[in-house]
């Protein structure tokens, strides 16, 4: 019986100072982390709770916790505003334009460059294909204003040589939402065309060359081969992007968008900028980026979760 | 591997020359707004220029920068970039060394990876962020534009997958040889995530150099604008004030640049430090798409 208190205690001692060095031994790793937890306190949690002032009416001076709340005030009158809906739809649509064309022209672009045998070609086009991708949109955004102006620019001259009356893209609202998804095609699919070509790359050649074996054809392989091959990958970016219905592109849209398309191009973000920053209706700002942050939340959620399931993504 | 018959090979060609079309479609506007850049103003605006540059001069690139207001801009931009890239990279590397460990090395280490993970799917929006900022006082600092995205969380997952495919054994045997974890990760880690390294500091190179959203609302006096967001005034605001003040010497120069050649100039002068390295590292640019998208 005292043999066994003994060996209890001596086993319950050398586990704490285990315990101990574990945690010494562990120390350097917490000090590590010390410095980007407290930046993130500070800028992504702090303002987290700055979402109180999508219920005030929020005072700059008096601060997040401190400015009188008005309940649902601020909803109310989001709600009530005419353009709010159209804002919604255009955001949406665009978003949507987006995500499908930046994974269909990516894939086929990529299943073609495959095909390039030589790779002194294959390594060019990748090269010109993905630089606009690094440049930002307020350069590319004076690229594009440049060359569709329609008095000088060079599109219009290249229409008015085959007959066409020039067009003004920039300030055509039945035009411009296919413009800035055209665009964002222009600028991201070099990108996409990448990572599905490493994807087509990793497939193993011996199921060509079975292929090949039973007589398929070149279009066979990509549709038996190819295709199924890259599936996982289509997967998971397609689930992935769910999360982005709501971003349209703020930084695109703020670049190329003016009054005269507002009805068509106008979108959440630039929405929340007019409204809070140069209005300063700060309140009603929030609330319209709170709706943004929830729903994005819901679908970056379902997207991770589909994910997981059909791809077996895991993101740590 | 394919069939070289006779359709095979008119594929094969109508491929070729369809690919390379795009390739070209996809630089021909950057490449004409270059040559515009170097262009005569008459020429260019009688649409004479498309690849090549008519009248060539460098009138726009001296008037450019002879501009004071694009100079200090130009070294806001490279002092916010060597500042974010010093920040980003060290706390890149302190949040994914320990967060590369298994959990029994590290207590809390999913409490950790949760709170920086739920910063990417979550957020409080653009006004409660300004005014986060705004109240911490760092408006018109450099600072502004550096510490609200101090930690990029998604470099962060990059480098730490990238720890994890280290061999453990390497960092075991240290340990038993008495370094710690200072020691092993900057003797054992870093030198053999350098492919890794390479393209996260590239990446953030480029972030921050492209970034002018932040510099547009957290900066009230345009002496503290980086490049980007220099740029992105005078491409929202076509007004010609630039113009008024200029003196003979000034005037003499105007007759050669006209405000669609200056701004061909300021794009491209923007763009340079980019389009300059790129060739060089572009191994680096495709390694970190690849990685950055599909980790491991």
């Amino acid at each position: 019986m005292a043999s066994r208190q003994t060996v209890e205690q001596t086993g319950g001692y050398t586990k704490r100072t285990r315990a101990a060095a574990k945690i010494r031994h562990q120390f350097p790793m917490h000090l590590m982390l010390l410095p980007c937890v407290l930046l993130v306190a500070v800028f992504s949690y702090y303002p987290m709770a700055g979402i109180l002032i999508a219920f005030q009416n929020y005072n700059p001076t008096k601060g997040f916790f401190n400015s009188k709340f008005v309940g649902l005030e601020n909803f109310n009158y989001v709600y009530a505003m005419p353009e709010t809906m159209q804002v919604l739809w255009n955001t949406v649509f665009i978003a949507l334009l987006k995500i499908v064309f930046g994974l269909l022209v990516p894939v086929l672009f990529a299943i073609l460059l495959d095909m390039v045998r030589r790779s002194f070609v294959k390594r060019s086009i990748q090269t010109l294909i993905y630089i606009p991708h690094f440049l930002s949109w307020v350069i590319l955004s004076g690229i594009l204003i440049d060359i569709l102006s329609p008095t000088d620019g060079i599109i219009s001259f290249i229409l008015k040589g085959i007959g066409i009356e020039p067009i003004f893209f920039l300030a055509n609202e039945k035009i411009f939402p296919y413009l800035l998804v055209v665009t964002d095609v222009w600028k991201e699919f070099g990108y996409g065309t990448i990572i599905y070509l490493a994807a087509i790359t990793s497939i193993n050649t011996l199921l060509y060359e079975a292929a090949v074996m039973d007589g398929a054809s070149r279009f066979r392989q990509v549709l038996h081969v190819t295709i199924p091959g890259i599936m996982p990958i289509v997967v998971l970016m397609a689930t992935l992007s769910l999360g982005n219905v709501l971003n349209a592109g703020f930084e695109q849209v703020f670049n190329l968008y003016s009054p005269v398309v507002y009805k068509t191009g106008d979108i959440l973000d630039t929405f929340v900028y007019r409204i809070g920053l140069q209005n300063s209706q700060y309140g009603v700002a929030t609330a319209v980026g709170l709706f943004k942050s929830v729903v994005s939340f819901v679908f970056i959620v379902t997207g991770y979760r589909l994910a997981s399931k059909f791809a077996g993504y895991r993101i740590f | 591997m394919h069939h070289r018959t006779f359709g095979g090979k008119v594929f094969e060609g109508v491929n070729h020359l369809f690919l390379a079309a795009c390739a070209l479609l996809c630089i021909f506007p950057i490449i004409h707004v270059l040559a515009v850049s170097f262009s005569g103003s008459t020429a260019a605006a009688a649409g004479q220029v498309t690849l090549w540059p008519v009248e060539f001069n460098l009138s726009s690139y001296k008037y450019a920068l002879n501009n004071p207001q694009f100079l200090t801009s130009f070294l806001v931009s490279l002092e916010r970039v060597a500042l974010g890239l010093s920040v980003n990279m060290l706390l890149t590397i302190f949040a994914a060394y320990p967060l590369s460990k298994e959990r029994s090395d590290l207590y809390g280490r999913n409490a950790y990876s949760w709170y920086l993970f739920i910063t990417i799917i979550f957020s409080g929006g653009l006004i409660p962020w300004y005014m986060t900022v705004k109240q911490l006082g760092l408006m018109d600092s450099v600072w502004a534009l550096i510490l609200p995205g101090a930690v990029p969380v998604f470099n962060v997952i990059i480098l730490l997958n990238f720890f994890r495919q280290l061999p453990k054994e390497i960092g075991e045997s240290a340990f038993i040889d008495g370094a710690g974890h200072w020691t092993i990760l900057s003797r054992i880690y870093l030198p053999l995530s350098k492919p890794a390294l390479a393209t996260l500091v590239l990446f953030t190179c480029v972030g921050h150099w492209n970034a002018w959203f932040d510099g547009l609302i957290l900066m009230s006096s345009p002496h503290h604008y980086p490049l980007q967001t220099y740029l992105q005034t005078i491409m929202i605001n076509r007004d010609m004030s630039l113009f008024t003040t200029a003196s003979q010497e000034e005037l003499k120069m105007l007759s050669e640049v006209s405000d669609r050649t200056l701004k061909s100039a300021q794009i491209f002068i923007a763009a340079a430090p980019i389009l300059a390295v790129y060739p060089f590292l572009q191994k680096y640019f495709m390694k970190g798409i690849v990685v950055g998208s599909v980790k491991g």
